[in-house]
């Protein structure tokens, strides 16, 4: 039954029988993107999965050896990759929680109508439209230690946010909490919005408190959605590059996909950084897999 | 409401206002700094303490254009005079505009700028195009492990760009596509291609089936149908998707970086590459970066009603 379409048509009537039948045009439409995706996603991927098995390096001419599983030994053996993943994990936590608290906060206190809210609403969400990397590069200027205006504003001094070993990584993480809580707040805004509006009021006859309700009735409801914004979060901050390499250099702040890299481009370790590549691979796919999961979930709602 | 607000409930109220007002003004400092960065005089863009109100000026935007020396002796009076209004700022700030004959030389950026925007273009024209027959695809017709296909389809957005960036270098230099703009144009169209299927899926899932029956009954053909019927119906998620799209790969940096150096090179690699050692100057790497999140902006606010369901894939909308 797979080929028939969905619209009832008699597949005898004249209206059936005219132009390409919907088999050829289904195929048509959806095969060349299919192709598409294969060639220049799937077919890659298993490229750089055979060279994950040698030690090939791109930069030079010598032909490679086949080495077995010994690239995926040495990395998952490798004290250093391990501190990329405690510090891209350190990233994670930080980011995406700053993220979930601040765009909450402002979803709950943008869900009440005000003048000019539509115009506010959308100049909250400039910062995630920008590109990462240019955010990156105009955050340094607002870092700077001698006359940046975050030194200036908090009487800090020349705190040196981006070249203390010790900061780098938070100041990284503060601007992606400024680039993305946004995004957080535009997904609990719609949440918060679909709450129906009558069991406010039931609450309200019941003189239940505000902290009861928010926890009873509004937290319940909009757990949902904030779900999906913390998955998806998660694995953007996760895949982390641009925003963390145009910020700093400091080795505290090398997330696995600046190290990941490094090793591919600065260092052609080719081999070995496809088998970095397939370890990052795994744990992206199950986290986006989880995120479909939950998306659809919400969606059959 | 049914309830009559108390005062307190009304003086709640107003602080809330008053802190998203807050709110408000503390996330568009960064971008209102970078913005006066880019008219500021040199001086005080670097100023103790920051320089938040000043007399604007436009000659950030003119260095970032030219091809600048440093003058050793004094410009002659002569030829200042006779200098363009915009040759006069650059003299002024002890520099001269570098000319091959009559003609400025320009800096690289409106080449990067331009590259960018042909390699955004393209890659949304073609993402767009192919996204919405596969939505309509999708949307209408039973297709066997739908889900899984879709899943699939989602999932090449979701790799890492470095991950698939290795293997994509390493095909490009055998095939002689580093560092040119179909080899960036392909990559594109492949990253927005799933986004362009599901955010159109969505919107071609709002589109009533009856329309196109109503029209094959009428003697139109399916493709007579979804060229007539489905396609202006759809054209504001068109318009939306395609705005998404444009502003990710206008904004994509992980590919350009690693794909491109010179010749194809896009504006997001290029500029955070002008700080350079030494001291920067901040006032033209600014007006280069306000011109580039100028176009994004303006975007941000022609589709606020489709943001929600852009970064959900189309999942949620209101």
């Amino acid at each position: 039954m797979a080929s028939v379409a969905l619209t009832n048509l008699d597949p005898a009537s004249r209206a059936a029988a005219r132009g390409w039948s919907d088999l050829t045009i289904r195929n048509l439409f959806i095969i060349p993107t299919l192709i598409f995706l294969i060639v220049f996603n799937i077919f890659p991927l298993i490229y750089s999965l055979g060279y994950s098995f040698t030690n090939f390096a791109a930069n030079r001419a010598e032909p490679w050896q086949f080495v077995g599983l010994q690239n995926y030994r040495e990395l998952l053996s490798d004290d250093h990759i391990w501190s990329n993943f405690v510090i891209t994990a350190k990233y994670v936590i930080v980011s995406v929680a700053g993220q979930m608290i601040v765009g909450f906060g402002l979803a709950l206190l943008l869900n009440r109508s005000f003048p000019m809210k539509g115009l506010i609403t959308t100049l909250l969400l400039l910062p995630m439209m920008m590109s990462a990397a240019v955010v990156g590069l105009f955050w340094q200027l607002l870092y700077s230690p001698s006359w940046g205006p975050i030194n200036y504003v908090f009487g800090l001094g020349d705190f040196a946010w981006l070249s203390n070993p010790d900061s780098a990584l938070y100041a990284v993480a503060i601007t992606d909490i400024w680039m993305w809580s946004p995004f957080v707040m535009l997904l609990s805004l719609a949440g918060l919005s679909a709450v129906p509006q009558h069991l406010y009021e039931a609450a309200a006859i019941d003189r239940a408190g505000w902290w009861y309700t928010f926890t009873r009735i509004t937290l319940p409801l909009v757990s949902p959605i904030l779900l999906i914004a913390l998955i998806f979060r998660t694995m953007e901050a996760f895949k982390t590059f641009d925003i963390a390499y145009t910020m700093t250099t400091q080795p505290t702040a090398e997330l696995i996909a600046i190290r990941l890299y490094k090793q591919a481009f600065q260092q052609w370790d080719t081999g070995k950084s496809c088998a970095l590549a397939y370890i990052v691979l795994i744990m992206v796919l199950a986290i986006t897999n989880l995120y479909v999961k939950y998306l659809n979930k919400v969606k059959e709602r | 409401m049914a309830a009559v607000r108390t005062s307190s409930e009304v003086a709640f109220n107003r602080i809330a206002i008053a802190a998203v007002l807050i709110a408000t003004l503390v996330f568009l400092a960064p971008i209102y700094w970078i913005a006066s960065t880019a008219f500021k005089p040199k001086e005080l863009a670097v100023s103790v303490p920051p320089t938040v109100l000043f007399e604007p000026e436009v000659t950030p935007f003119v260095r970032l254009f030219t091809k600048r020396v440093q003058m050793q002796k004094p410009v002659d009076p002569q030829a200042y005079d006779a200098a363009p209004w915009w040759e006069k700022r650059i003299y002024d700030g002890g520099e001269r505009v570098l000319k091959v004959g009559k003609d400025v030389q320009l800096s690289q950026y409106p080449d990067r700028f331009m590259n960018s925007l042909i390699v955004a273009v393209i890659s949304t024209v073609l993402a767009v195009g192919m996204g919405t027959f596969t939505a309509y695809g999708f949307s209408r017709f039973k297709i066997a492990g739908e889900a899984d296909l879709l899943f699939f389809i989602l999932s090449t957005r979701m790799l890492p760009p470095v991950v698939v960036a290795i293997p994509m270098f390493l095909m490009y230099r055998m095939v002689g596509l580093n560092d040119s703009h179909i080899g960036l144009i392909i990559l594109y169209v492949a990253f927005n291609l799933s986004f362009s299927v599901w955010l159109m899926k969505g919107f071609m899932d709002e589109i009533p089936k009856e329309y196109e029956e109503a029209a094959l009954v009428d003697g139109y053909t399916r493709m007579q149908a979804f060229f007539k019927i489905v396609l202006p119906e759809a054209a504001t998620g068109i318009a939306a998707t395609a705005v998404f799209c444009f502003i990710t790969a206008w904004n994509e940096y992980a590919f350009a970086l690693i794909m491109t150096n010179r010749r194809a090179q896009t504006a997001p690699p290029f500029i955070p590459s002008q700080i350079g050692s030494g001291l920067p100057d901040w006032t033209t790497i600014a007006a280069g970066t306000f011109l580039f999140l100028l176009p994004v902006a303006i975007f941000t606010f022609l589709l606020r009603n489709h943001l929600l369901r852009g970064v959900t894939f189309g999942a949620i909308r209101k």
